[in-house]
C-alpha cells in the first residue's frame, strides 16, 4: 500500500513538475507572441507587403555545419518554414510563395531526390491535420508547377491538400514544386496559343473569322492582336497570387535560380547570408524594414514625375 | 532610372560568324577564345583598320592575339581576378545619374554626361579583359513617362554618340545591337541604329547590346507572338513550343551569349526593374551602392571578384 501510494505521490510529483515546466513554457511563449504582435503593430504604420516569396536555400549546408546526417537539414528547414509562415500570417501578409523543389533539382542524386519527395509527402499530409497551421490561419494551399513530373503518391497528396483547403480564404500559400519559371512561361505561351487557336477556329466555323486561319501571318497588326501580355499572364501557374512585393533568398546567394522571373520584374530582392533553417523573426523584421524604407523612396520618386 | 549610352574606343577587329547558342551550350562554353589565344606566342603585327572579309582565320587570330597582348599591356587583368573565370556576358543597369546630379546641384543632363564616361570606361575594360558581351539598360519602356525634356535630351545624346563613335566601331571590331521597342524612338534615331547595326554586324570581338525602350515582359510577349504566328502558319506545331524555341525568338538572339553571367545594378536599388527577365534565370546579381557615374574600374573589379567566388550549381549539386 505504502509503495503504491508512494508511487502515486512520485507520479503526481513528476506530473506537477512537468505541468509546472510546460506552464512556464506556455507563459513564456505567450509573452514572446505578445511582443511579436506589438512589433507587428509598430511595423504596420508603414506598408506591409501583401505577398512575400521565399527561396529556401541552405538546408544541406546547415546539416553539414551542424554535423547532422544528410536529410536532417531539410527537416529542420521545414520547422523554420512553419515559423516563418506563422510570422507572415500574424503580420497580415496574405500571400506566401515558396520555392520548394525546382525542375533543375531533379538533376541531383536519386537518393536525395527520393528523400525530398518522401519528406514532401509526409509534410503535405501533415498540413491537412486539424491543428496544422493552414487550418489555424485559414490558409488555402496551392501546389504550382509541372505536377506531372512528380511521382504519383506526392502528386495525389498535393491534389488532396488543394481540395481540402479550397474553402480557406484568409490567406494563400503557394508551394512551387517541379517548378521552373521558364517552364511556366512556355506552358503559359502554349496555353495562350491554344486558346487563341480555338477562338479563331470558332470564329471561322461561325463564318465571321474571314478565313484568318488560311492567311499567313505577315502583317504586323495580325501579330499584334494575336497574343497579348494579359493572355500569357492569366495562364501562369502563379496567377493565383499577385506579383510578390519581396523575394527573400537565404544562404547568401544573389540569384533567382529560375524562380518567378516574370513576376519579380519589379519586386524587392532581399538576400540574407543566414541559412534557411536558421532564419528567424529578426531576419523577416529586417527584410520588412528595408522594404518599407525602399517603398517610401519609390513613392517619393513617383510623385516627382 | 534613366541611363545613358556612349560608345567607346576599342582594339582590333576579328571577323568570324556568330552562331546562336542555347542556354545549355552557353553553360558548357568555357571561354575558349582568350584561353587559346593567350597560349600562343607570336611576333607583333597590326591590321589596318577596316580589315576585309577575305582575311583568313589564322591571320585574323594572329592579329587579334597581338592586339590582345597590346591591350593587356595597357590594362592588364588585376592579380585578384582569375582569367579562366571571367564572365562571357555582363549586364548592367546603369542607375543613379539623376541622383548623382542632384547631389551636386547640377541638372540631370550633367548626370547623364557623367554616366556616359562611366560607360565608356566600362566598355573599354570589358574589351580588354576578354568579356564578350556587355548589355546595358539604357532606357526602359517604363521610362517614357519621364519628363519630355529629359527624354528628348537622352534621344539626342544617343544620336550624337552613335554618330561620333561610328567610325571607331567599324575599325575597332565592336558590334552594336539595340534591343527594345524601337518603334517609339525618333525616326532619325531608328535609321541611325539600323545603319550602325548593319555596318557592324560582322564584328565579333566584342558586342555591345543597348537595351533602349526595352521591357523584359515585352521581349517575352513578342517572342510568344512570333511563335503564335508560326503555329498559325503551320511552320511549327503547338506541341513543339519549348524553352529553346522561346529562347530563339527573344531579342537577345542577336548574340552568341544571350544569358548574362553577371548582372550589376548601381545606386543601391535591389530589383531587376523589368530588364532581361527570361535571360536572368541563372545570372549572378551584384548590387552596388555607388551611383552609376561613380562606378569605375575598382567597383567593377569588386563585382568580378564576387562573381568568381560564387558556386553556380544550376539547381544540381557540385559534389
Amino acid at each position: 500500500m505504502k509503495v503504491f501510494l508512494g508511487d502515486l505521490v512520485l507520479i503526481q510529483g513528476s506530473i506537477m513538475k512537468k505541468d509546472g515546466r510546460s506552464r512556464i513554457n506556455c507563459i513564456f511563449e505567450n509573452f514572446v507572441t505578445f511582443l511579436r504582435k506589438c512589433t507587428f503593430r509598430v511595423l504596420s504604420v508603414g506598408p506591409i507587403p501583401e505577398h512575400i516569396a521565399y527561396i529556401m536555400d541552405g538546408n544541406r549546408r546547415y546539416a553539414k555545419k551542424q554535423n547532422l546526417i544528410e536529410g536532417t537539414g531539410h527537416r529542420v528547414g521545414f520547422l523554420a518554414l512553419m515559423s516563418m509562415l506563422k510570422y507572415c500570417y500574424e503580420m497580415g501578409v496574405r500571400y506566401v510563395t515558396i520555392y520548394a523543389f525546382s525542375i533543375d533539382n531533379f538533376k541531383r542524386r536519386p537518393e536525395e531526390v527520393q528523400s525530398l519527395m518522401d519528406l514532401m509527402q509526409e509534410k503535405i499530409e501533415g498540413l491537412m491535420e486539424e491543428e496544422s497551421i493552414v487550418n489555424r490561419y485559414g490558409v488555402r494551399v496551392h501546389f504550382l508547377g509541372n505536377l506531372k513530373l512528380l511521382s504519383e503518391p506526392v502528386r495525389l497528396a498535393a491534389e488532396r491538400a488543394m481540395v481540402a483547403t479550397a474553402n480557406n480564404s484568409k490567406a494563400v500559400l503557394s508551394i512551387c514544386v517541379a517548378y521552373n519559371s521558364t517552364n511556366e512561361i512556355v506552358h503559359a505561351v502554349e496555353k495562350a496559343c491554344e486558346e487563341k487557336w480555338e477562338e479563331i477556329s470558332l470564329l471561322n466555323a461561325s463564318g465571321s473569322g474571314y478565313g484568318l486561319i488560311g492567311l499567313e501571318c505577315i502583317e504586323k497588326d495580325e501579330g499584334e492582336n494575336l497574343i497579348k501580355l494579359i493572355d500569357i499572364e492569366k495562364h501562369m501557374y502563379v496567377s493565383v497570387a499577385p506579383d510578390p512585393d519581396i523575394l527573400i533568398r537565404t544562404s547568401g546567394e544573389t540569384r533567382l535560380s529560375n524562380f518567378l522571373l516574370w513576376q519579380s520584374a519589379y519586386c524587392y530582392l532581399y538576400s540574407t547570408p543566414v541559412l534557411w533553417p536558421e532564419i528567424g523573426f529578426r531576419h523577416l523584421l529586417w527584410a520588412i524594414l528595408n522594404f518599407q524604407r525602399n517603398h517610401f523612396y519609390l513613392e517619393k520618386k513617383r510623385k516627382q514625375l | 532610372m534613366i541611363c545613358l549610352l556612349t560608345l567607346p574606343p576599342v582594339p582590333l577587329e576579328l571577323k568570324s560568324p556568330l552562331s546562336f547558342r542555347t542556354r545549355a551550350q552557353q553553360q558548357q562554353h568555357s571561354h575558349p577564345f582568350s584561353q587559346t589565344l593567350r597560349s600562343h606566342t607570336v611576333p607583333h603585327k597590326t591590321l589596318t583598320g577596316g580589315g576585309t572579309a577575305t582575311t583568313t582565320v589564322t591571320n585574323v587570330a594572329l592579329s587579334e592575339h597581338n592586339d590582345l597582348n597590346a591591350a593587356e599591356e595597357d590594362e592588364p587583368l588585376p592579380a585578384e581576378l582569375n582569367e579562366e573565370l571571367m564572365p562571357n556576358h555582363v549586364a548592367v543597369i546603369m542607375d543613379g545619374n539623376g541622383r548623382w546630379a542632384k547631389q551636386r546641384g547640377l541638372p540631370t543632363s550633367a548626370g547623364h554626361q557623367a554616366g556616359s564616361r562611366s560607360l565608356r570606361e566600362l566598355v573599354e575594360i570589358c574589351c580588354k579583359w576578354g568579356i564578350r558581351v556587355l548589355t546595358v539598360f539604357a532606357f526602359s519602356y517604363d521610362n517614357w513617362i519621364r519628363p519630355k525634356v529629359e527624354v528628348d535630351f537622352l534621344m539626342n545624346l544617343f544620336e550624337r554618340e552613335i554618330k561620333s563613335q561610328m567610325q571607331k566601331f567599324v575599325s575597332e571590331g565592336i558590334r552594336i545591337s539595340v534591343i527594345g521597342d524601337s518603334s517609339k524612338l525618333p525616326q532619325s534615331l531608328q535609321k541611325l541604329i539600323s545603319d550602325a547595326e548593319e555596318k557592324t554586324k560582322d564584328n565579333s570581338r566584342f558586342q555591345l547590346i543597348v537595351a533602349a525602350s526595352y521591357s523584359g515582359k515585352y521581349d517575352i510577349v513578342q517572342a510568344c507572338k512570333s511563335l503564335a504566328c508560326k503555329v498559325k502558319d503551320g511552320v511549327i506545331q503547338l506541341e513543339d513550343i519549348s524553352e529553346s524555341l522561346v529562347e530563339q525568338e527573344l531579342e537577345t538572339n542577336c548574340t552568341e551569349y544571350p544569358y548574362p553571367d553577371l548582372l550589376i545594378r548601381t545606386s543601391g536599388e535591389l530589383r531587376v526593374s523589368n530588364f532581361l527577365l527570361w535571360q536572368l534565370a541563372y545570372t549572378e546579381f551584384f548590387f552596388v551602392k555607388e551611383l552609376w557615374p561613380d562606378f569605375g574600374k575598382a567597383e567593377f573589379v569588386e563585382a568580378l571578384i564576387s562573381f568568381q567566388q560564387r558556386q553556380r550549381r544550376y539547381g544540381a549539386r557540385l559534389s
